[in-house]
């Protein structure tokens, strides 16, 4: 009995010394628990993060509301532009974008509006620095033709040098190759693509763009471009696009066509400015429609950034698509963006006769996500 | 022989199927490489701010004040609840993440009395914005604090049409300066 009684107490003094040895300080308790609390975000992180890993599909968008008061008409209200994107990422290095548009809210018969397809392309990576379109996409023109979300410039409407004379937004099917040629910012971009397809009657630059729908594709159109973007705030470029028959049919009195477009941007601090210039030369036969073989303008635009979300332009157009007939439209207005990607825009409007004399204001409300 | 390739480029058509058949090859040789780059590696980013004595990892838990502030600065919710940092006396080194367009771009930054002494792009996976990985972008950032709203003291100039990762940098240089403050307060 009294073996087993020294037995038990050797027992207990014996795991009581070891525990005295073995119990953790405070401070190992606490770097013990950091370590478990780690352990435990590391695991609720790498779930999360394999939860909310980005879809291979993705979904954006833009859209614009308008409200034009303009002398001589009616004023109006319009949900101008609706625009839906999907990407989908098939690999690392081949992926699809398309942009689908309502325009105008309604699109049917007798409606104002339309449903078009504006993008539609396969882009492959070569390598890193370089890439290959084929499909539909927006031509490698100007400066809103390809990048028009409306919190990215200033006025409510778009600028009519690049609506009339370029003309955005201009579409084509057919292949690119893009990329980077120096470590220095200058970039390419060579298109092969369908062309205009323009009326020989009247010439009309931007009712020649068939939309690549049933596209007559007798004579394609070679596009190339050049952009310096290898400073802070500053862009430079020009694009050259070569089309061999601008009406897609011979015998008509209207032939070739080059357009030539070149612009510059600098945003430097506060301050913004923009020159642009662009050109139509086509070669036309014909006495009647002689006028209409040099269509060209320029844009110029300053502006100023009262805070990050607020700020003012000035902005005048000067174009003509019919020699002698030279029209010109000024804009003033304010944007505020409550949020990054949101806009709101109010803008004063003015034109000379030969533009239509369309003087008045624009309001609008934009957002791209 | 010149005569033919005069035909070749008036006929636009036979021109749209040799450069379509290129295409197609230069696919075939080139498609097995990807646009996404890794310029440096993370070890190499802190072993080389750190002269290969780079110290423990710490962590600051994103959370209550800290995280609307952090929350604030990247105009969305912040993803993580912890990010981890390297601290040496008052010098501290962050690797974060923020979405351009699409894909993170991994961005290394040191701070050192509550200013960027570097920032460098250390992986970079989107299609466009590639300018923001030039020193004649990031130099702009260097010496740059924080104000009292969060933003830089100093003037950043964008890059057209390279909008979102200008904006993606930048906001990530605004969080690693706001959490290197943060740790020197709390610590």
């Amino acid at each position: 009995m009294m073996n087993k009684i020294t037995l038990s107490l050797a027992v207990s003094l014996g795991l009581g010394f070891v525990s005295s040895v073995y119990a953790e300080t405070t401070e190992e308790k606490v770097q013990r628990l950091e370590a478990e609390l780690n352990a435990l975000a590391d695991t609720v992180e790498k779930e999360s993060s394999s939860a909310s890993t980005p879809s291979r599909t993705k979904l954006g968008g833009y859209g614009e509301l308008h409200y034009n008061n303009i002398d001589g008409a009616d004023a109006k209200i319009d949900f101008h532009r609706f625009i839906l994107f999907i990407g989908h990422e098939f690999n690392e290095t081949i992926r699809f974008f398309s942009e689908f548009e309502l325009e105008h809210s309604i699109a049917g018969d007798g409606e104002n509006g339309a449903v078009e397809l504006e993008q539609a392309y396969i882009e492959m990576d070569l390598n890193a620095k370089h890439a290959a379109k084929a499909g539909l996409f927006l031509m490698p023109v100007g400066i809103i033709n390809e990048t028009h979300e409306p919190p990215v410039f200033y006025g409510v409407e778009r600028n009519p040098l690049e609506k009339n004379i370029i003309p955005a937004t201009w579409w084509e099917a057919g292949m690119t190759l893009s990329g980077q040629l120096s470590n220095a910012g200058v970039s390419y971009d060579a298109a092969l693509t369908s062309g205009l397809a323009v009326d020989a009657t009247d010439v009309n630059i931007r009712s020649g763009r068939q939309k690549v729908s049933k596209a007559t594709a007798e004579n394609l159109a070679l596009t190339g471009r050049l952009k310096y973007t290898g400073m802070p705030g500053v862009e430079l470029a020009g694009t050259v696009s070569v089309q061999d028959d601008i009406t897609q049919a011979s015998g008509d009195g209207v032939n070739g066509a080059v357009l030539t477009e070149v612009h510059a941007i600098v945003n430097k601090s506060r301050f913004g400015a923009i020159a642009q210039y662009a050109a139509w030369d086509i070669d036309i036969d014909t006495a009647a429609i002689q006028n209409k073989d040099k269509q060209d303008g320029y844009l110029l635009e300053g502006s100023f950034k009262v805070t990050p979300k607020l700020g003012l332009f000035a902005r005048h157009v000067g174009w003509s698509n019919t020699a002698g007939t030279d029209k010109e439209q000024q804009n003033i207005g304010v944007s505020f963006w409550p949020h990054e990607n949101v806009v709101l825009k109010a803008d004063i409007q003015q034109q000379n006769v030969a533009a239509g004399d369309g003087d008045g204001f624009n309001l609008g409300v934009g957002y791209h996500f | 022989m010149l005569v033919r390739i005069n035909y070749i480029f008036s006929n636009s058509k036979l021109l749209l199927l040799i450069v379509g058949s290129v295409l197609i090859l230069f696919f075939a040789v080139f498609s097995v490489q990807g646009r996404a780059e890794t310029y440096k590696t993370n070890d190499a980013f802190l072993n080389e701010n750190f002269a290969n004595n780079v110290p423990t990892v710490k962590v600051v838990w994103i959370r209550d004040a800290l995280k609307e502030q952090v929350d604030a600065i990247l105009a969305h919710p912040y993803a993580k609840l912890r990010v981890k940092y390297w601290l040496s006396g008052d010098k501290s080194a962050w690797i974060l993440e923020e979405i351009g367009k699409e894909q993170p771009i991994t961005t290394g930054i040191i701070i050192q009395n509550n200013k960027i002494e570097k920032i460098e792009i250390l992986a970079f996976r989107e299609s466009r914005g590639w300018e923001v990985k030039y020193p004649f972008f990031l130099k702009q950032f260097i010496q740059s604090g924080l104000k009292a709203d969060h933003r830089l003291d100093k003037n950043i100039d964008g890059i057209t049409g390279a909008t979102l990762s200008v904006r993606a940098v930048t906001k990530l240089s605004r969080m690693a300066l706001l959490l290197h403050k943060y740790q020197a307060e709390k610590s």
